[in-house]
């Protein structure tokens, strides 16, 4: 049993969901037994849910917002976190984050989790979280001390390194990609590695107003939701067409085939009914069925991965492969929550990537220069507007780009956008017009 | 100017802020409004290796100050 009373933490272990507080009790009471010669306070833990009691007695936070922790010649990677109330609670006086740079999609040997884990438990509290939402390992609670011993054991033990944090480069993510998945427009894996490799400064050190983060997904059904959650979202598509399987669409239709994987099995949704639960729901609408053929005008399609996702064995995506880029989500802090921007339709995602790194070293000297402290992207693209921001990346306006056609009637021209520009000669203008 | 003037200018500049310990990025930026922002960033982020400077961050922002300067943990601006 755990040393301190928690009524109030006790309520969130009812119910049919997992319990954070049953794993922190769980964690609390090993602690307890352990003879593992532990490096931080053994009733780290305890005090940690006795802290979380007394702030939902009080309903106020007891942590102290941020500070001067870190590893040497790192600017991030450590999320400092100092407690209010250290003489009732010595064992999280000190109880500070680290950030760990997940390998690309997340795979891992059972040895290395046991690794971490045994590292964690010696030199921090013993509470992870897998995965944060960056993307990162989430190592949580340790003393001051411990930060350099723990980098130290991290880099040389377990051929590891922090990820990002502050106003950094964050932690690069991409989804599983096509080490499991066969909508993988690129190989979400090799970029998201070789752009953690590259940017290797900017991930470890502050260089910009506030963070940046690259998400990498596949393909539209966006696993790493990088359309939501990344300054620069570069999400899997092709140009050519969907490629059909008549004979597979004939046997989804037949019933030999579930759709959607089998995926809704929990009730009975009767027989599959192409037409309304595919050709309707296309929000492009340009897809056919006559009974027997499928048809799709690829011209139109979005690429919304509806009907592939329901037909997987007879719709497959394209061959001629690549990749959206879009910039700018984020979630509400200056600005509301924001999604990315299309900024280029289509672009081949191949080694070494330079056509794409380009592009990224200009949106980045274009914001340090413009963008105001704090201000994100998004931010500062709606501030100066898109027509900006396509100049910066040096690139023509598209009307894929749009959603709708203008609703705002005004055109502000540039001089060298107009024929002619704006000089007129005088004396021309007054053979035709009299004063 | 050379790297030892530029050092010094940043530690003057930072000095002659009354009242305030931590700057952005930016702030350091306007200390040589003719480069780009890239290298000044590297020369602040060598200043803090060589222990002139120091980071602060709060897990989302980060602010530079000079080393052993205002407060060590907890915001200043309780307003961020
Ligand atoms: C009322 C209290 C708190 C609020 C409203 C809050 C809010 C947030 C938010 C919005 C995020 C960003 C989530 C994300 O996108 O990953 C975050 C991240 C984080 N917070 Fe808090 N926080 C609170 C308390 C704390 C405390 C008590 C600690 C540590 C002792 C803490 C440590 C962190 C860390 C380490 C992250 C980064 C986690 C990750 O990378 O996934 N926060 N917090
Ligand atoms: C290419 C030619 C023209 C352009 C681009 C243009 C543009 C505009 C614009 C943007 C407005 C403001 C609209 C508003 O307030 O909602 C306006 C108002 C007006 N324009 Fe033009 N205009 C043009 C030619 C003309 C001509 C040839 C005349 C008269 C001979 C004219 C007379 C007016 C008048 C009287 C108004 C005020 C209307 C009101 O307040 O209700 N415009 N124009
Ligand atoms: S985003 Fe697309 S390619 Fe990546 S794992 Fe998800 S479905 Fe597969
Ligand atoms: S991917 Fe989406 S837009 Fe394209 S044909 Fe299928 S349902 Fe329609």
């Amino acid at each position: 049993m755990t040393k301190r009373k928690t009524p109030m933490l006790d309520e969130l272990e009812k119910g049919s969901w997992p319990s954070f507080v049953s794993d922190m009790k769980q964690e609390a009471e090993a602690r307890e037994k352990t003879d593992v010669d532990l490096q931080t306070p053994r009733e780290c833990v305890d005090d940690l849910l006795g802290l979380l009691e007394l702030t939902y007695v009080d309903k106020v936070v007891h942590w102290k917002h941020g500070g001067i922790v870190g590893v040497f010649g790192y600017g991030g990677g450590v999320i400092g976190r100092y407690c209010d109330q250290p003489e009732e609670f010595p064992g999280v006086r000190d109880f500070h984050t680290m950030r760990v740079n997940q390998p690309s999609s997340k795979f891992y040997s059972s040895e290395y989790l046991r690794q971490v884990c045994e590292l964690w438990e010696r030199r921090g509290s013993g509470l992870t979280n897998m995965h944060g939402s960056t993307g990162d390992i989430i190592l949580l609670g340790t003393t001051t001390p411990q930060l350099e011993e723990v980098f130290w054991e991290l880099t040389h033990n377990l051929d590891q390194d922090l990820g990002g944090s502050g106003s950094n480069l964050r932690t690069p993510s991409c989804c599983i990609g096509k080490a499991r998945c066969e909508f993988a427009c690129y190989d979400t894996q090799a970029i998201c590695t070789e752009f953690t490799m590259e940017y290797q400064d900017e991930l470890h050190r502050p260089a910009f107003p506030y963070k940046f983060k690259f998400k990498f997904d596949g393909c539209p059904n966006g696993c790493v939701a990088a359309i939501a959650r990344a300054d620069m979202s570069i999400i899997g598509a092709w140009r050519d067409d969907i490629r059909i399987d008549q004979e597979a669409v004939n046997a989804y239709v037949g019933g030999e085939i579930k759709p959607n994987g089998g995926a809704h099995s929990g009730r009975d949704w009767g027989a599959f009914d192409i037409q309304k639960e595919v050709v309707d729901l296309c929000p492009t609408e340009c897809m056919s069925w006559d009974g027997k053929k499928l048809g799709i005008y690829n011209k139109e399609c979005n690429r919304c991965m509806h009907c592939i996702n329901v037909m997987p064995r007879a719709l497959r995506i394209g061959e001629d492969t690549g990749a959206s880029i879009l910039f700018g989500a984020k979630a509400p802090i200056l600005e509301g929550a924001q999604m990315s921007t299309l900024t280029i339709p289509f672009m081949k995602i191949e080694e070494p990537y330079e056509e794409l790194k380009d592009i990224v070293e200009k949106v980045w000297d274009y914001w340090s220069e413009e963008g105001k402290n704090r201000e994100r992207l998004g931010e500062l693209i709606q501030r100066e507007g898109f027509q900006k921001f396509l100049e910066v990346c040096e690139l023509d306006a598209d009307p894929r780009m749009i959603q709708e056609p203008r609703s705002n009637p005004y055109i502000f021209w540039k001089e060298e956008d107009v024929p002619g520009g704006w000089e007129r000669d005088i004396n021309e203008f007054r053979k035709k017009h009299q004063k | 100017m050379g790297p030892e003037e530029d050092r010094q200018l940043i530690v003057d500049t930072l000095k002659k802020k009354k009242g305030k310990t931590k700057f952005y990025l930016k702030d350091f930026n306007k200390i040589f409004p003719d480069r780009k922002p890239r290298e000044v960033k590297k020369l602040v982020n060598k200043m803090v290796t060589e222990g002139i400077l120091e980071y602060w961050s709060s897990g989302s922002t980060t602010l530079i100050g000079l080393k052993g300067a205002g407060k060590q943990h907890d915001t200043e601006e309780k307003d961020e």
